[in-house]
């Protein structure tokens, strides 16, 4: 059993090591749904929801598949859990926000290959969280990529404005943006373990 | 640059490589492009692990084509590669654990890699066995090119070495940021800018070739 304390997971998961710029995962959307604030700090509620279910599950199935033994089954077990979970955030998008459903357009269907969502269900098992820790890993990495998300969007409303030499743009002045963020991110190295 | 005279076998195989290469042209994958490619040694290995998870899958799918329903299909392919991405995951444990430790979870984590999806989605649902082995064959080799050169200007700049072996003289300072989080993004966005200056000159050298 894992003893850190939950606020310390929370913070670790939210900051220190924020999941989209020190553990590179779910560059996919970071990258793809991050031209305006509103749609990015929806895109980042989505994530953070299907996080949340996704988490909870993979607990629950990791203790299942020890009992009856077949810990090799985890991947696939997990993927089609994360897949469901998405299919139901979908339909519930388009009925409630159809105009939300159209400005995230193919990257809802894609969280399912969102590896932060996989990711987030790995780690957790791998630390042996117990499942309260686990909640709070799963909402701090959903406040952590909902952040970079939302900081990214940000500085790219303003980038559309600034006279940008044409062969750095598009996805290479994207990538010099996020080295830069990622690097002021760690200055919050100080503040947890690991 | 589509030669209409090519085979069109090398053609599946060559577009992957370069005019449709899946880092650097389609941005795919990019999450374990940049977190595995801080050094060269590992930036091939994932490489090769995930072309070998693709050719699988591509594989599979295109011999499944017609038996699996258009409305399962992605959890359909999702299953199928996650299986083969299981068995990676168990072979390389097996092979050598220093390496399944330095990779972690991003072999896990092909299963997450929205190139093999799509590359299912798009090409081995449509074409027949033997053009989605080249497809994927293709894609695979372009993919690992693309991890080898962040991986070993990574290690190169960051360490001072390659594959392990010290390459700079002693007094080379190595630039640390090379090896954290950040240099990943800004490795892959000069190459991004390198190779689009190229391409540009070599829009400008055709079109000055074509008005003589």
């Amino acid at each position: 059993m894992n003893e850190q304390p939950i606020w310390s997971i929370f913070v670790n998961a939210a900051l220190v090591n924020n999941f989209v710029l020190a553990y590179f995962l779910g560059i996919c959307p970071f990258l793809g749904v991050s031209q305006k604030v509103a749609t990015a700090a929806r895109m980042g509620g989505a994530v953070m929801f299907v996080m949340l279910v996704s988490s909870v599950c993979a607990f629950g199935i990791h203790h299942v598949l020890l009992a009856i033994g077949t810990p090799f089954l985890e991947l696939i077990a997990f993927i089609t859990v994360i897949a469901s979970t998405v299919q139901l955030v979908e339909m519930i998008i388009r009925k409630f926000s159809p105009a939300l459903f159209r400005a995230l357009g193919i990257f809802l269907p894609l969280i399912t290959t969102n590896c932060a969502i996989l990711g987030l269900a790995l780690f957790q098992t791998n630390r042996e969280y117990d499942f309260v820790q686990c909640l709070a890993y799963a909402l701090g990495a959903g406040v952590g990529f909902t952040l970079a998300l939302v900081l990214m969007a940000g500085i790219r409303e303003k980038l559309t404005l600034a006279p940008v030499p044409d062969v750095v743009e598009g996805t290479a002045s994207a990538l010099l943006v996020a080295g830069i963020l990622s690097l002021t991110f760690m200055g919050f190295a100080g503040l947890g373990a690991q | 640059m589509t030669n209409p005279e090519t085979p069109s076998s090398t053609n599946e195989f060559m577009k992957g490589l370069w005019r449709e290469n899946p880092v650097f042209v389609q941005v795919l994958g990019m999450c374990p492009v940049l977190a595995v490619s801080n050094t060269a040694m590992n930036a091939l290995a994932m490489g090769l692990a995930t072309a070998f998870v693709l050719l699988m899958s591509n594989l599979l799918v295109s011999l499944l084509r017609d038996f699996i329903p258009r409305q399962v299909r992605i959890a359909s392919y999702i299953l199928i590669i996650a299986t083969f991405v299981t068995l990676t995951d168990y072979a390389i444990e097996a092979i050598s654990l220093d390496l399944h430790k330095a990779l972690g979870a991003f072999i896990s984590l092909i299963v997450a890699n929205c190139l093999i999806l799509g590359r299912a989605e798009a090409f081995a649902s449509k074409n027949g066995v033997g053009n989605a082995a080249l497809d994927a064959l293709g894609m695979g080799a372009g993919f690992t090119l693309a991890l080898f050169c962040l991986g070993a200007v990574r290690e190169l700049l960051g360490a001072g070495s390659l594959f392990g072996f010290a390459v700079l003289p002693g007094g080379f300072e190595p630039w640390i940021v090379m090896i954290l989080p950040s240099g990943g993004f800004f490795t892959l966005a000069f190459w991004l800018i390198a190779i689009r200056i190229f391409e540009r000159r070599r829009e400008r050298r055709q079109t000055a070739e074509a008005l003589q």
